[in-house]
């Protein structure tokens, strides 16, 4: 009998994560280079789900990407989520569906997730202490998912909240927010093309200081915005009040958005430090972009708001 | 026997600075090193105000004067982590740009009052040697070293002004020099009360 055994594989033909991380790159050189040759059409265009809002910055390395984290659930120092967020479990899981929609229903996540085609995001993520990332997203449009459920014309908003479970989330026993912690879009953001909900992170699910089993990812809004470890979303016509917000409303607006001309109170959003893994990267900030430079997919939905006030 | 220790507790206040080069060459200080550079340096001359802070009720309660000896390494430690975490501030944060960091300091409180802690440090660490004390005289020397209060209060301000929402770490703190600045209130009204009782005597 013959029993296979992971040494089956030599280490030679594993990819390396260098390389899956810059797959991309290394997928569009290797494209290059046939096409020059007339042999393009021979490569698949997608081995991954390569995505046309993919940017080709240099990523954030996956251990960094997953043991800085704010995630105030299992702690408020950065470092803290990655060990208290061990053996979190990620199912069973479910997702309360609940107001203004047709399909109303308590889902398990599989189903709920069922028949969506999973998919690789690479996005910045620009946090509103002034640092960003690079981060290769796993997980589906939010579209596709409001899609499913079917909200009525009257629904304005939607409505997302974490697990509230003292007992293994750690930290909601101490007052710190508003637990649980609740974040909201309006309806046309959250049907935008780029709004995704997140089951991991480097092409898995997973890990849960990330946010699994379910976040949400809006790359044009500050970190903030992407609500973990959701368990509840609601369709509703009242603008959802959303935990930052709730805790320092002259700090935190409803809307969130990356903007470098509009100051947080106590300090500056012109730039930002990229964190890359290296120290000296770093001593040299980046400027800020409008929107975290996916204006052309967003600001169409904000033309003649004041994003001052509105912050 | 004094002159040993000074060296060993001088080496062990060299030491998270040492840590932080150290953490620096082996690329270790974390994803973000610059906010861990920012925040281990800020912890350190907190703590350094504070054991300096301790020297007096130190010598009082338990009689044992040589802590006075340490007392201006302790300090002058203080200014040192200062003097780092301004500059890792000016250097990357604000990228050296000087018009942005007079903004910072002009436009955001917490800015401000860090930076005028930070500021008020200085006269104490020029005039901190025996010669300046016979220069200025003891007692003037011991009103202008009362400026560390207002350094240590403002450094607790700084921190507690720019956390998010978790505040126990700058309130421990807080607590601690407001324990320390209220034994100098303390004994300065008893011996008050001792001397209106002698001269009323």
């Amino acid at each position: 009998m013959l029993i296979r055994q992971a040494t089956d594989i030599p280490s030679s033909e594993i990819t390396s994560e260098y390389v899956y991380r810059n797959r991309r790159q290394f997928l569009k050189a290797a494209a290059a280079t046939l096409g020059a040759a007339g042999l393009g059409s021979i490569i698949p265009t997608s081995a991954y789900a390569s995505s046309k809002y993919d940017t080709d910055e240099m990523q954030t390395p996956a251990e960094n990407v997953s043991s800085y984290n704010n995630y105030y659930e299992f702690g408020t120092g950065k470092d803290e989520p990655v060990v208290n967020a061990k053996g979190f479990k990620l199912r069973p899981w479910t997702v309360q569906v609940s107001g203004m929609v047709k399909k109303p229903a308590t889902y398990n996540l599989d189903d709920l997730l069922r028949g969506i085609t999973m998919e690789d995001r690479i996005y910045r993520m620009r946090c509103v202490e002034r640092w960003s990332m690079v981060i290769p997203w796993h997980g589906i449009p939010l579209a596709s998912v409001i899609n499913k459920l079917e909200p009525l014309p009257s629904a304005k908003f939607i409505k997302m909240q974490t697990l509230y479970a003292p007992d293994r989330m750690p930290e909601q026993k101490r007052p710190i927010l508003h637990w649980p912690y609740t974040e909201g879009l309006r309806m046309d953001e959250a049907m935008n093309e780029l709004a995704f909900l997140a089951v991991g992170v480097y092409g898995k699910e997973g890990p849960a200081q990330n946010g699994a089993p379910l976040r949400l990812i809006t790359p044009w809004k500050y970190g903030f915005k992407g609500v973990k470890a959701i368990v509840k979303i609601e369709f509703t016509d009242k603008m959802p009040l959303s935990a930052w917000n709730e805790e320092a409303p002259h700090e935190y607006g409803f809307y969130a958005n990356v903007n470098p001309n509009v100051d947080h109170p106590r300090w500056s959003q012109a730039s930002e430090a990229r964190l890359t893994g290296g120290l000296f990267d770093q001593l040299r900030p980046i400027k800020t972009r409008m929107f975290n430079g996916y204006g052309q997919y967003v600001e169409k939905m904000y033309s003649g708001m004041d994003l001052r006030a509105n912050f | 026997m004094i002159r040993a220790l000074k060296v060993f507790v001088f080496l062990l206040c060299l030491g998270p600075f040492l840590l932080l080069i150290w953490g620096a060459l082996t690329a270790n200080l974390g994803a973000n090193p610059v906010e861990n550079i920012t925040h281990t340096t800020g912890d350190w001359i907190l703590r350094f105000l504070v054991l300096t802070l301790c020297i007096t009720p130190l010598r009082r309660l338990t009689g044992w004067n040589q802590a006075i000896r340490f007392r201006r390494m302790l300090g002058l430690f203080a200014f040192f982590y200062a003097c780092l975490h301004f500059s890792i501030y000016a250097l990357s944060i604000a990228n050296l740009n000087l018009s942005e960091i007079g903004t910072d300091i002009a436009k955001r409180p917490y800015v401000t009052v860090g930076f005028t802690g930070f500021v008020l440090m200085i006269p104490l660490a020029v005039t901190s040697t025996k010669k300046w004390i016979g220069r200025l005289g003891g007692r003037r020397w011991q009103a202008l070293h009362r400026l560390i209060y207002v350094s240590a209060i403002a450094g607790v301000l700084h921190y507690l002004w720019l956390v998010k929402a978790d505040i126990r770490f700058p309130v421990r703190y807080g607590v601690v020099v407001g324990l320390l600045l209220t034994f100098r209130v303390w004994t300065t009204v008893r011996s008050r009360q001792t001397v209106t009782q002698v001269s009323g005597g």
